[in-house]
C-alpha cells in the first residue's frame, strides 16, 4: 500500500464572502493549495460539501471544479458525509493514492451557508440527522445538542461554565489565524450572557454562518520526493453510528470516534501520547467535550477538566485547536474538515505564525458528520 | 426548498399518528420506521407494535432558532422521553411553558399540527407530548 | 317571545304521523363519551379591555382557546381517544366516523379520514364531516345512531368539534370558543354508559348566522337569532320530541341546551317550563364559551360523568340556519364504570392558563404575517 503525504494546502479566509460564489471559493483554495503544492496537475478530485445541494442547488461539484480550474477530463467528483464531508473527500483521495491508482490528488472542501436565509441554514444543517424522525418534529442541530448537554451536565454534576470555558479557548487561538472568521478574545461571562440558542446551549457555543473552501494536495511518496515535500505523512480511518444520538445506546459516547481513533493510531504506528495537538469537532461546546473523552484524552465525564486546568491551550499538554476550531476559525459545513487537516500540516511544518507549536511530530485531527454519525481521525505525522 | 413533501409525510404516517412501530423479534430494538434489517442484531423479524402512551421526560430544551416551517411556533419546546416500556422517543413537548418542565415529569402522547407549509397549505399532523393529564 | 311557543301545528301532526310508522329496530348505545378543552382561557373582560366594552352583563366568563397546534381535527381526536378508552373497543372496528364542525381546516378534505386514521379506525369505516352550525356535532350523532340503529355498522364514532371565530369586536369574539365531544355508539347494552331512547329535529330556513365561502368570520343578525332562531326551533324540537315520544318533564332529570351564552338555555327552560336546576348540571359555556358543535355535546358529557344509572337526560342543540336536534338519553349501570376509564371534562376545565388578548389573537391567526 502506498502511503500518502500532503504536499500542498490552500485555504479561504472563513467569512461571509458576499461577492464570491461556491464555486469561485473552491477555485481559490483549490489554486492556492496547487501553488504551494508546486505542480498544475493532478490525478484526481475529490470535493466535500455538505449544503451546496440544498443552499446553491448545485451538485456535480467535482466536474465543476474541474471546469474552474481548466482541468475538465481527469476524473472529479463530491463526496457527501453531512458536516464530515470535506474528511470524506480526504479519505477517497487517500485511498486512491494507497490503492497506488493516483500519484497526485485535489481534495476539496466546499460550502457557503450565507447564501441562505436563517431559517434555511437551520433546516440545512440538519439534513445529516435522519429527517423522517427527528427533522419532522422541527428538531434542530442544536437542539439535540442542548439534549445531550443537559445529560452530561445532569449525569456529571457538571456546571455550564466548565463546558463554556471551550469556546473562550477557541477565540484566544483564533487571533494569530489569518484565515480565521473571528480572530478576537472573548471573555466566559460573553459565553454565559450570550442568548440561548436552545437550553442550555448558548449563541457563543455555537457556530455561526460561514463560507469558505480548503484544499490539500494528496500525493505518493515518489510525488512528494519529486516535488520535495515528504514532511507529513497522513493516515485517516472513519467509524459510523446511528444518524440519532438520543437512539444510541450511550448518547453521551461517542463509539465511532474511539474506532475510528484505534483504527487510525494502530495504522500509523504510534502511540497517544506521541499525539502533541488535536483538532477537534467543536461544532458547540459540548460536541468538543464529548469529543475529548471519546478521543481518549479524558475520562468519561471529566472532559472539560483539561479545559480547567489549561492542558488545551498553545502551553499545554495537548494544544487544541490551534487556529480557532469550528468555533472561532469558522465552521463552513462541509469545508471544515479539509481545514482542520490543513492546519495541522501548517503546525507540522512550522507555517503556523505566531501559534506555531515546539518541536511537534505528530497532530490528530477529528472530523464528525452530524453528532458523530460518521468519524474520521486523521492522523498527521512529520516524516 | 425545504418543503412538506406530501407522499413523505404520509407514508410514515401510521408511526407519526398512532406512534406504531417495529419491534425487532430477536433483540427487541425499537424501529420507528419500517426496517429491513434490524440495526442491532441485524436479523430480519419485526412485530408491529403499538408503543405506550406515556413516559418520562429525561432532558428538555427549548429551539429558539427555528427551521423552515416552524417560525410560526417558535419557542417551542423538544423533549427527550423514555416511554413506560423503555423506549427513548424524542418529541415536542406542547400545552407547556418552559417553566413548568422538570427532569422525570410525566407526559402522555396527543395529536397535533406539527407543521404547515406556507405555499402547499398543506398540514403536517403527528404526535407531541404533553404534561399528563 | 311567546310568538316562539306557537308551534306551527301542522309540522307536529305531520311528523307526529311519521313518528307512527317508526319502528325502532335496534338499541342505540353509547359505549363511551369523551370531552376536551383546550389548555388556554381568555377572559372576557379582556376582550371587553380591547374593545373599550362594558364590564359588566358579558355573555360568558371566559372561554377556551386552542394552542396554534390545535384545529378541529387534533381536538377531535383528543375526544375521540378518551371515548375510545371508555369505550374499550378495538378501534378497527368503528364503522363510520362522523365529524360536525364549522371549522374545518381544510375547506376541500376531509376532517374525518384524518381522525379515523389517526385513531386507528382506517380503512374499513365510512369517514364524512357534517356542517350546520352549532347542531353539526348532534346531527353526526344521529347519522351514526342510524347506522347503528339499522345494523349496518357495529360501532360508530360521532363528534362535535370546533375552533370557532368571532370577528374581533363583534359580541360572538366573547363566546366563539375552542373543544370536542366524542362519542362511541353500539348496540350492547350491557356494556353501555346510557341510551339514547329518541331523538327528532326540527329544521327551517331561518338565516340568523352565515358564513359565505372565502369569508374569515361569520355573520350574525344580532336580536334576530334569539326569538325567531334559537328559542323557536329548540322550543319546538324538544315539544315535538316529548308528544312524540310520550315523555314530559317529570320524566326528565337533566335538560342540557345548546348555549350561545349563560342567559339563552335559562330562557328555553322557562319557555318550556322546565326547572333550571336541571338545566344548571349541563352548563359549560360559562367557563369556555360557546364550543359550537361540541357545545350541546360537552354539555352532555359533564352530565355524563355525574349522572346515576337510571336517570334520564334530555339534550337539545341548535344549529343557525336553522334548526334543532333533540334527543332523550337513559343513563345505564355502565356510566359508574366507563366514567373512571379516562379524566373528566372537570379535569380539562380546571386545567387552564390565561392569556392576554394579543396571545389569543396569535393564538387564532388573527395576526398578519
Amino acid at each position: 500500500m502506498s502511503k500518502v503525504y500532503v504536499a500542498g494546502v490552500g485555504l479561504t479566509k472563513v467569512d461571509e464572502h458576499w461577492r464570491e460564489s461556491l464555486e469561485y471559493l473552491m477555485a481559490e483554495a483549490s489554486l492556492k493549495a496547487l501553488d504551494d503544492a508546486g505542480i498544475s496537475r493532478v490525478d484526481s478530485i475529490y470535493v466535500g460539501s455538505m449544503l451546496s445541494q440544498v443552499l446553491q442547488e448545485q451538485s456535480h461539484l467535482g466536474a465543476l471544479l474541474a471546469e474552474e480550474l481548466g482541468l475538465s477530463g481527469i476524473p472529479a467528483m463530491g463526496v457527501e458525509a453531512a458536516s464530515a464531508s470535506g474528511a470524506a473527500a480526504v479519505y477517497a483521495g487517500a485511498r486512491e493514492i494507497e490503492a497506488s491508482r493516483a500519484n497526485a490528488v485535489l481534495v476539496v472542501g466546499v460550502d457557503k451557508m450565507s447564501d441562505g436565509m436563517s431559517e434555511e441554514v437551520t433546516s440545512a444543517m440538519m439534513i445529516g440527522e435522519r429527517q423522517e424522525y427527528t427533522g419532522f418534529i422541527g428538531a434542530t442541530f442544536y437542539s439535540i445538542n442542548a439534549l445531550l448537554y443537559s445529560l452530561y451536565m445532569n449525569r456529571y454534576s457538571v456546571g455550564q461554565e466548565k463546558i463554556a470555558l471551550f469556546p473562550v479557548l477557541c477565540h484566544e487561538h483564533a487571533v494569530n489565524a489569518p484565515h480565521a472568521q473571528y480572530p478576537f478574545k472573548i471573555k466566559l461571562d460573553t459565553v454565559l450572557s450570550s442568548p440561548y440558542v436552545a437550553e442550555p446551549l448558548r449563541r457563543f457555543e455555537t457556530t455561526a454562518i460561514a463560507d469558505g473552501a480548503a484544499a490539500l494536495v494528496l500525493v505518493n511518496e515518489e510525488t512528494a520526493r519529486k516535488l520535495d515535500s515528504l514532511k507529513t505523512e497522513l493516515v485517516i480511518e472513519s467509524a459510523t453510528d446511528y444518524l440519532t444520538p438520543l437512539q444510541r445506546e450511550d448518547p453521551l459516547w461517542f463509539p465511532s470516534v474511539s474506532l475510528s481513533t484505534s483504527k487510525a493510531l494502530s495504522r500509523s504506528g504510534i502511540e497517544k501520547k506521541d499525539i502533541k495537538t488535536i483538532e477537534i469537532f467543536d461544532a458547540t461546546s459540548i460536541m468538543a467535550v464529548l469529543s475529548l473523552e471519546s478521543l481518549g484524552f479524558a475520562e468519561r465525564g471529566e472532559g472539560w477538566r483539561l479545559l480547567e486546568r489549561g492542558e488545551l491551550t498553545l502551553s499545554g499538554s495537548i494544544p487544541c485547536n490551534t487556529f480557532g476550531g469550528l468555533k472561532a476559525r469558522g465552521h463552513p459545513a462541509g469545508a471544515t474538515g479539509i481545514y482542520q487537516i490543513a492546519e495541522l500540516h501548517l503546525q507540522l511544518t512550522h507555517r503556523a505564525g505566531k501559534n506555531q507549536l515546539d518541536s511537534i511530530k505528530a497532530g490528530l485531527a477529528q472530523s464528525l458528520g452530524g453528532i458523530a454519525s460518521t468519524a474520521f481521525t486523521s492522523i498527521l505525522k512529520e516524516v | 426548498m425545504f418543503r412538506i413533501k406530501v407522499p413523505r409525510y404520509w407514508r410514515h404516517k401510521d408511526f407519526r399518528y398512532r406512534l406504531n412501530a417495529w419491534k425487532c423479534n430477536h433483540c427487541g430494538e425499537v424501529h420507528f420506521f419500517k426496517p429491513l434489517v434490524c440495526r442491532r442484531c441485524r436479523l430480519r423479524e419485526f412485530n408491529k407494535v403499538m408503543l405506550p402512551e406515556t413516559g418520562k421526560l429525561i432532558a428538555y430544551t427549548i429551539v429558539r432558532s427555528p427551521p423552515c416551517g416552524f417560525e410560526e411556533q417558535t419557542p417551542y419546546i423538544i423533549g427527550f422521553i423514555e416511554l413506560e416500556d423503555g423506549t427513548r422517543i424524542l418529541s415536542q413537548i406542547t400545552d407547556c411553558y418552559p417553566e413548568e418542565l422538570k427532569l422525570g415529569m410525566k407526559v402522555e402522547v396527543t395529536f397535533r399540527r406539527v407543521r404547515e407549509d406556507d405555499p402547499d397549505k398543506i398540514i403536517a399532523y403527528g404526535y407531541k407530548f404533553r404534561p399528563a393529564i | 317571545m311567546s310568538d316562539a311557543l306557537i308551534v306551527n301545528s301542522y309540522n307536529v301532526a305531520g311528523m307526529l304521523m311519521f313518528r307512527d310508522y317508526m319502528v325502532k329496530m335496534n338499541s342505540v348505545i353509547i359505549l363511551g363519551y369523551g370531552g376536551y378543552v383546550p389548555r388556554y382561557r381568555v377572559r372576557a373582560e379582556e376582550i371587553a379591555r380591547v374593545w373599550g366594552e362594558e364590564q359588566t352583563g358579558l355573555p360568558v366568563e371566559e372561554k377556551a382557546v386552542a394552542s396554534l397546534d390545535e384545529d378541529t381535527i387534533t381536538m377531535a381526536v383528543e375526544a375521540a381517544r378518551i371515548a375510545l378508552k371508555r369505550a374499550g373497543i378495538p378501534p378497527s372496528r368503528i364503522g363510520a366516523v362522523h365529524v360536525g364542525t364549522e371549522s374545518k381546516p381544510y375547506a376541500v378534505k376531509p376532517c374525518g379520514t384524518i381522525v379515523a386514521e389517526a385513531i386507528g379506525a382506517t380503512p374499513k369505516v365510512t369517514a364524512a364531516d357534517f356542517e350546520f352550525a352549532c347542531k353539526a356535532g348532534t346531527e353526526a350523532l344521529q347519522f351514526i345512531s342510524s347506522l347503528v340503529e339499522a345494523g349496518r355498522i357495529d360501532y360508530g364514532l360521532a363528534i362535535g368539534s370546533d375552533t370557532a371565530q368571532g370577528r374581533p369586536r363583534d359580541a360572538l369574539e366573547y363566546t366563539a370558543a375552542s373543544g370536542a365531544a366524542a362519542f362511541i355508539i353500539g348496540r350492547d347494552k350491557d356494556k353501555g354508559v346510557a341510551e339514547i331512547e329518541a331523538w327528532t329535529s326540527y329544521v327551517t330556513d331561518t338565516p340568523d348566522f352565515w358564513r359565505r365561502e372565502y369569508e374569515r368570520y361569520p355573520r350574525h343578525t344580532a336580536r334576530f337569532t334569539g326569538d325567531p332562531a334559537y328559542f323557536h326551533h329548540i322550543v319546538n324540537s324538544v315539544k315535538a320530541l316529548l308528544d312524540d315520544e310520550g315523555y314530559n318533564f317529570n320524566d326528565i332529570d337533566y335538560v342540557i341546551f345548546h348555549q350561545p351564552n349563560v342567559r339563552f338555555p335559562f330562557v328555553a327552560a322557562k319557555l318550556l317550563g322546565v326547572d333550571i336546576e336541571k338545566v344548571k348540571p349541563g352548563m359549560v359555556a360559562g367557563t369556555i364559551g360557546n364550543t359550537y358543535a361540541a357545545c350541546s355535546l360537552l354539555g352532555l358529557v359533564k352530565v355524563l360523568d355525574q349522572a346515576k344509572p337510571g336517570q334520564r337526560i334530555l339534550l337539545a342543540s341548535f344549529g343557525s340556519g336553522a334548526g334543532s336536534d333533540s334527543y332523550i338519553i337513559r343513563v345505564l349501570d355502565g356510566v359508574e364504570l366507563k366514567r373512571e376509564l379516562a379524566p373528566t371534562l372537570e379535569k380539562f376545565i380546571e386545567r387552564k392558563t390565561y392569556i392576554d388578548y394579543i396571545t389569543y389573537a396569535k393564538n387564532r391567526r388573527k395576526i398578519i404575517m
